[in-house]
């Protein structure tokens, strides 16, 4: 971001402790404990409806745990308010874009909304806005609606906006779902590029050929936590077959 | 309508009355002689054209916020009980000789139920448009319960608050309307960033730090104020309308902004004709303005569809290659469509 790197604070990002949660009677996280450090690249993978995604919503704050403690940047997720910190991308977040008119300028400026919900942008903050939208290579398209993009470009819309914010956190839930295998690549990359710049990135992600060949640190869960660990020893562990609760093999695969 | 009482006793100091009669009032003056139209004279029409003008304001201003959400119904709802808040104060006025103004009843019961229904979306145990239209049709119900009660007596004038009407408005109505668009114009001035981030991705803006419930709230409360201005010129069966139309009229805008503002420009034109319309043929004036509406929209969507070519296209025959290619090619830089197109494509 910048070409500057985040700078390296020694408490942990994001910190669950014994955290469950359920949907009425239905457990959907139970008691899982972990740890995210400051620039790390976590790959949160599970089976469809393990939890994965109110699992980061925990950690976000956005759902408050039935009980256990989650804690980001130090204090209570829930009651943590700087929003500048956090970029958050939803599952589904391009389609519920939908047709509504707005521009990838307009879309990727609300990156810099929480650093200014009323005022003049700063220089600094277009700086921000242009930088990011250099970034992604969207600076052709600034006019375009966002609906009307494919969904690659629609996705490099999501991740400039969050770039934009120039947050320590970025967290993506299914961001390639409905992209072709070539954006999809280079959507990688781009995380890659900008996780070595410090940027501690969590990422929900179907393909786990793909996450392991990125992330450096893999979080496996299936309502209760299989795994947390290097990319290495869950591909050598029986955590995967676990949680799915089939035998599985990971394809090393490029798109 | 609202008795002799002044509603708003705000508007009834010297500045607004100044601004009505002689500024304004002048102005419309010249503007019949200019136009030839002799109406622009009467003091209701020129009060009436004040208050359409500042619907077709404050309208689309909430409403485009409203529909890109997929919450137009609730301005529907809203209106509906608004009607109950009318009939509220003429029950009361009635039953204890007093003389409340209507439209405050309305206002309170409006943005009290404007509360209420975003409590049930969130905590309760149904979905939205369930909590909306059992709040709609109970709305409509304690209005007509009211009515009923006094035997008709408060029965009298309540087709003006259904329909519209372009007579009753007073002074001090349109002052109250002018009110609430300095008023709307102003919050949604000031609040424009985190409404349009929590209307494109209400997640992100809630992870970003935005309080998406206060924001939703402020977004119901502005929508029952334009509603209980607007209701006496449009009716509240039809009020919402104005909320709603201009904006899909608008809707091939490129930007946000641009949308809105098409949006508000779309309204005055609706509204202008509409009630030029109402007067000149002796219509109910919230009808006219609507259908007028809506025949904007469908010449937008004809517009939309089949695009219209500019003369030179027409003559060389580029237009319809033009057409033809888009169709085949995807967007109109001629980049190719990477996965299945866009979601605009797809309509």
């Amino acid at each position: 971001m910048n070409g500057t790197t985040v700078e390296t604070v020694s408490e942990a990002v994001v910190t669950v402790e014994n955290a469950s949660f359920a949907f009425a009677d239905r457990p959907v996280v139970d008691d899982v404990s972990l740890e995210i450090e400051p620039g790390a690249f976590l790959g949160l993978v599970g089976p469809n409806g393990s939890g994965k995604t109110t699992l980061v919503e925990l950690m976000l704050g956005l759902r408050r745990p039935d009980s256990g403690a989650v804690r980001l940047f130090g204090e209570p997720a829930h009651a943590f308010d700087d929003g500048e910190r956090v970029a958050y991308v939803a599952q589904h977040a391009t389609k519920a874009a939908g047709r509504m008119p707005v521009t990838v300028r307009e879309a990727v400026t609300m990156g810099r909304y929480p650093h200014r919900l009323v005022g003049r942008f700063s220089e600094t903050d277009r700086r921000a806005i242009d930088n990011a939208l250099e970034r992604v290579d969207l600076t052709e398209l600034i006019d375009r609606r966002v609906s009307r993009l494919s969904g690659g470009q629609r996705q490099r819309v999501f991740i400039a906006r969050a770039l934009a914010a120039e947050a320590d956190l970025l967290v993506l839930d299914e961001p390639t779902v409905g992209v072709d295998a070539e954006s999809r690549e280079a959507f990688y990359d781009l995380l890659h590029d900008l996780n070595a710049t410090g940027i501690t990135i969590i990422l929900i992600e179907h393909d786990i050929g793909v996450v392991t060949n990125h992330a450096t640190e893999i979080v496996c869960i299936n309502r209760e936590l299989y795994f947390d660990g290097d990319p290495e020893t869950f591909v050598e562990t029986n955590a995967l077959a676990d949680a799915y609760g089939a035998e599985q093999a990971v394809l090393e695969h490029d798109h | 309508m609202f008795g002799t009482t002044a509603p708003l006793t705000l508007f009834a100091f010297a500045p607004f009355d100044w601004f009505l009669d002689d500024l304004y009032g002048a102005f419309m003056e010249v503007l019949a002689r200019v136009l030839g139209m002799p109406a622009l004279e009467f003091a209701f029409m020129q009060r009436a054209y004040l208050a359409a003008i500042c619907i077709g304001i404050i309208g689309p201003l909430v409403g485009t916020f409203l529909v890109h959400r997929e919450m137009s119904m609730i301005a529907d709802t809203l209106a509906h009980t608004a009607f109950a808040g009318v009939a509220v104060g003429l029950f009361v006025n009635n039953a204890l000789s007093l003389s409340l103004a209507p439209i405050h009843s309305a206002l309170v019961v409006a943005v009290g139920t404007a509360l209420l229904v975003e409590l049930l979306v969130q905590y309760g145990d149904v979905s939205t448009d369930t909590s909306l239209a059992m709040v709609l049709t109970g709305g409509f119900a304690l209005g007509s319960v009211l009515i009923t009660a006094t035997d008709g007596g408060i029965a009298v004038g309540i087709d003006a608050y259904l329909f519209g009407s372009l007579a009753t408005v007073s002074k001090a109505s349109v002052g109250l309307l002018v009110f609430m668009t300095g008023l709307v114009s102003a919050a949604v001035a000031v609040a424009y960033r985190p409404l349009l981030y929590v209307t494109f991705d209400a997640t992100a803006a809630r992870a970003a730090g935005i309080s998406v419930t206060w924001y939703n709230r402020l977004m119901v409360v502005l929508t029952a104020l334009v509603v209980v201005s607007a209701m006496q010129v449009m009716g509240v069966i039809l009020v919402a309308a104005l909320l709603v139309i201009p904006v899909a009229t608008a809707d091939g805008s490129r930007s946000f902004k641009r949308s809105l503002l098409a949006g508000v420009l779309v309204a005055e034109i609706t509204v202008v004709t509409g009630v030029t319309l109402s007067y000149q043929y002796g219509l109910a004036a919230g009808g006219t303005i609507v259908l007028t509406g809506i025949g904007l929209y469908v010449l937008s969507l004809v517009y939309r569809r089949l695009g219209v070519p500019t003369r030179m296209q027409h003559r060389t025959g580029r237009w319809r290659l033009n057409k033809l290619s888009d169709r085949t090619h995807g967007d109109a830089t001629g980049e190719p469509k990477a996965d299945g197109g866009s979601d605009d494509e797809r309509r």
